[in-house]
């Protein structure tokens, strides 16, 4: 079969130019989207900071005090800038993998083990490897290590679905226990440095600090791994948005009937979809392994992977906005330790819990999800 | 409702006056009336989309009308709620059904109404009186057995009976036999003659003709959400019925003259373009929904399919699409379609305009332009990515040729009429290269100017040589468009008339099932 259309019909020099015709409804539903897409996330914030005020007023603090407090000690030095920068890594892989799941109307909450395992497999391909090999060469290597632990600890739900119908999030949520336990049996009973949780360290592969190039950094832990994650990010923005197999993988996620009639396999689409997911948050691994410490250490970035979902969310399944919502949740997250002498750092993750829950609830995909989890056994219903 | 002696004899059970009730620009009842007598089955018929389902929802407080007046037991309730409905005694059972699966019989028929002996549940009341009443109705289901263990005509008793229990003494069925078998349809008739001779008063809504005659004292017809004929049923036929729904000046307002002239009228020397032969598609539950269905379309011909709807149409279009797994064979042009899948036989010739447009056939949240390279995504590629340029010329050849409005290529579907949402499933499945189309409900809830267009363009298509296997619920638009006429029930095709010998007269008997030719 030919990739050309036979029936496209050369467009006349008379007609309208599609450019011209689309340009002003583009802007018109372009602003709708942005409106739809940003509205909520913005409300969100908002929200959290009335909930914050009040808290750090019931803590007899001034809430001026503390905010100025909190910036100071993230984006106001170069060290907490590092370590908002370093954090926000890990959160934008676990965060587009979830991202990815919910475009294919997925929901991953294996981002956490697929995280872990991702890393773990970095660390054991860095653990073979001889060492002194320059990073450039063998970075592919380890990505691709961390890649396929991540997308096997994916794919395995993903298959489970498209071949049993089994819901991908008991299954993730249950690997999740599995695959951690696992891990941490192979670190501890084979891998680990006596007296310690981390593997030997690997000899080859460390990834430039940022406090490299700029010394003020000095002492966070901000590495090129950043740079990977901004690159996932408009690879994936690409993927989901230009190409055709994310033209399909939407669908699947919107309107599953729909895509199987365009000639879309749901069910290689789910489990690749799932894969890839998982794969994504398994390269975040590398943050930590290549990037910071270079062992493996038994929960290295514990909730990361879940706080990967409410980036996801709150970045509304796009990778620009998962990009800003990680930056978001990793400043939260360093801000608890700037902020401690005055208010329990604890404040933050309520901050944290009610932006979650405040998109949560606004967020079409949470509804989508929620909507078809109580029409479960009457499939073929049509839409209002 | 302290006073338990029925009303006088005169004061009808329902009596609604000019119902009007819209959804937006749709006019469900525009002016429908119905008058049901006390202790009568009272027939509700008319084709799909006449507004028979919103009438009932109506008289069940389920949507407030915008104008007219409802009275039940000669007390004027326009407007009431459900929770008044339900306390007046009205009840309805719905066509899908609202059980609670994982529950027994007798919990859901108490659900809502709990029988307790202090805070617990007293179960065995509660089995009592659904035994009582299950003797009483004849409506025998066992209680203690969970709802998800029965079958699909003992699940739409409990239904019944949970309306009962609740002291329903007006009954409404919404098309309660579209899921029976023919020996439970009679086993329902036989409760709910037991139920009218009780002093309950049943409306039946219904297109299926034979079972109007065969309950019904009383028939009520709509059409285009009016009321256009009430009669006795002793004395009719389903020919009056049939004539009552289809009506003579709408079929004059589809312009329903047959126009056709066809090459597949002299097939002989032609070979078919379409050939099948022996489909059989198994449903869900394991029985056959489509059973050896064999027909052949020849270029330049539309094969319409009349019938009433769940007797199989469905799933023979979605088999022939490829969605459906089905045993038999399919060629198209002579090249065997059954290995393929769906895009592959949508590149071997085969178009399709689904029934189901807002499910199938578009993505709502994708923008016009995308929704029209739906299945054909894969011929508008540079590498990996989709040329937008060429999706974005073709959607404005195409917005341009048929015109959709608002013509903008960027708008999501969802933003269109359902009109307008038709024209690109239309446009889009009849600019593509293609040998067959498949077209399954082409009209389905769109205006009477839109009807009219994609009409012509069926008929273009017809006339450019294409095998068009039409669809259709809606018996005129059959008549109007085919060549030759197949009548599908109970999953066979039961006749294949050519044009000339096919009415609603004669396809009547076969559409019920009352005759089978084939």
């Amino acid at each position: 079969m030919s990739e050309s259309d036979p029936t496209m019909a050369p467009v006349g020099g008379d007609t309208p130019t599609p450019a011209a015709m689309s340009a002003a409804s583009n802007r018109a539903s372009r602003r709708a989207v942005i409106e739809e897409a940003v509205l909520p996330p913005l409300v969100a914030l908002l929200l959290a900071a009335v909930v914050g005020d009040v808290l750090i007023l019931t803590f007899g603090q001034s809430p001026g005090a503390v905010y100025r407090l909190l910036l100071d000690g993230t984006w106001g030095n170069a060290y907490g800038f590092g370590q908002v920068l370093y954090k926000a890594t890990t959160l934008v892989f676990t965060g587009l993998a979830v991202g990815l799941g919910l475009r294919a109307g997925l929901f991953n909450i294996g981002a956490e083990s697929q995280l872990a395992a991702g890393g773990f497999c970095a660390a054991l391909v860095g653990l073979l490897l001889p060492a002194g090999i320059p990073a450039l060469l063998c970075l592919p290597i380890y990505i691709l290590a961390a890649g396929l632990g991540g997308g096997m600890v994916g794919a395995v739900p993903g298959v489970l679905k498209a071949r049993f119908g089994a819901h991908e999030v008991i299954v993730t949520i249950m690997l999740n226990f599995i695959v951690l336990a696992l891990l941490n049996y192979l670190t501890s009973t084979r891998l680990h440095v006596p007296d310690t949780l981390h593997t030997a360290e690997i000899g080859s592969g460390a990834l430039p600090r940022v406090s490299d190039v700029f010394s003020s950094f000095q002492g966070s832990a901000a590495n090129a791994t950043i740079l990977l994650a901004v690159l996932a990010m408009f690879a994936l923005n690409w993927f989901l948005f230009r190409t055709r197999r994310g033209f399909e993988l939407r669908a699947v996620g919107l309107q599953p009937h729909a895509a199987e009639y365009a000639g879309v396999s749901v069910g290689s689409v789910t489990w690749r979809a799932l894969a890839i997911s998982g794969a994504i948050a398994g390269i975040g691994g590398l943050n930590y392994v290549l990037g910071y410490k270079h062992y493996y250490e038994e929960g290295f970035a514990t909730g990361a992977g879940f706080l990967g979902i409410a980036v996801a969310l709150v970045g509304r399944s796009h990778p620009i906005g998962i990009g800003l919502a990680a930056l978001l949740f990793a400043t939260l997250s360093q801000g608890g330790l700037a902020v401690n002498a005055l208010v329990p750092k604890q404040m933050v993750d309520v901050l944290q819990a009610v932006v979650i829950l405040a998109v949560a609830t606004s967020v079409p995909e949470v509804r989508r999800l929620l909507r078809g989890a109580r029409r479960t056994g009457a499939p073929g219903s049509a839409g209002r | 409702m302290a006073d338990p002696s029925p009303p006088a004899a005169a004061t009808p059970a329902i009596r609604l006056r000019d119902i009007v009730k819209s959804f937006g620009p749709v006019q469900a009842n525009r002016g429908a009336e119905l008058e049901v007598a006390h202790g009568e089955i009272h027939a509700l018929v008319g084709e799909n989309g006449a507004g028979k389902s919103t009438l009932m929802r109506v008289l069940a407080g389920m949507y407030a009308p915008n104008s007219g007046h409802m009275a039940v037991e000669g007390r004027d309730v326009t407007g009431w709620t459900t929770a008044d409905a339900i306390a007046a005694g009205v009840g309805m059972v719905h066509q899908h059904f609202m059980l609670v699966p994982t529950l027994t019989v007798a919990e859901n028929v108490m659900l809502g109404s709990e029988i307790t002996r202090g805070p617990v549940l007293d179960r065995a009341a509660a089995e009592r009186a659904v035994r009582e009443l299950s003797e009483r109705t004849g409506l025998v289901v066992p209680p203690r057995a969970l709802v998800s263990e029965l079958s699909v005509g003992q699940a739409q008793r409990v239904e019944i009976l949970k309306t009962l229990y609740r002291g329903a003494k007006i009954l409404v069925l919404d098309e309660p036999t579209a899921v029976l078998s023919p020996p439970e349809v009679q086993e329902l008739w036989t409760v709910l003659r037991a139920l009218r001779d009780q002093g309950g008063t049943i409306v039946l809504i219904t297109h299926k003709l034979d079972e109007v005659i065969d309950v019904s004292e009383t028939i009520t017809v709509m059409r285009a959400g009016r009321t256009v004929a009430r009669m006795p049923t002793a004395g009719t036929t389903p020919q009056a019925i049939a004539r009552a729904m289809v009506g003579r000046d709408v079929a004059l307002a589809l312009d329903a003259e047959y126009t056709g002239v066809s090459a597949g009228q002299e097939l002989g020397a032609v070979s078919a373009m379409l050939e099948v032969r022996d489909l059989t598609v198994v449903g869900a539950g394991g029985q056959p929904v489509v059973r050896q269905a064999t027909f052949s379309i020849a270029p330049g011909e539309i094969l319409g399919i009349a019938g009433v709807e769940g007797n199989g149409q469905t799933e023979l279009i979605e088999a022939l699409a490829g969605l459906r797994e089905a045993t038999g064979s399919i060629s198209l042009g002579g090249r065997d379609l059954m290995p393929l899948a769906v895009r592959e036989r949508g590149d071997a010739g085969m178009s399709h305009i689904p029934e189901d447009r807002h499910d199938r056939a578009l993505v709502l949240d994708y923008s016009v332009a995308e929704n029209l390279i739906l299945g054909q995504q894969h011929r508008f590629t540079s590498g990996a990515t989709l040329d937008r340029r060429r999706v974005y010329e073709h959607a404005s050849n195409l917005i341009a040729n048929y015109d959709i409005r608002p013509a903008d290529p960027a708008l999501p579907a969802r933003a269109l009429s359902g009109g307008n949402q038709q024209k690109i499933v239309v446009a889009r499945e009849l600019a593509r290269d293609f040998k067959v189309l498949l077209a399954a409900q082409p009209t389905r809830g769109v205006d009477v100017g839109a009807i009219e267009f994609i009409h012509a363009r069926l008929r273009e298509a017809r006339d450019e040589g294409k095998a068009v296997l039409l669809v259709s619920a809606d018996l005129s638009e059959v008549l109007a468009l085919s060549d030759r006429i197949a009548v599908m029930y109970g999953g066979r095709i039961v006749a294949l008339l050519p044009r000339s010998d096919a009415s609603p007269d004669t396809l009547g008997p076969y559409m019920t099932g009352a005759e089978r030719a084939a």
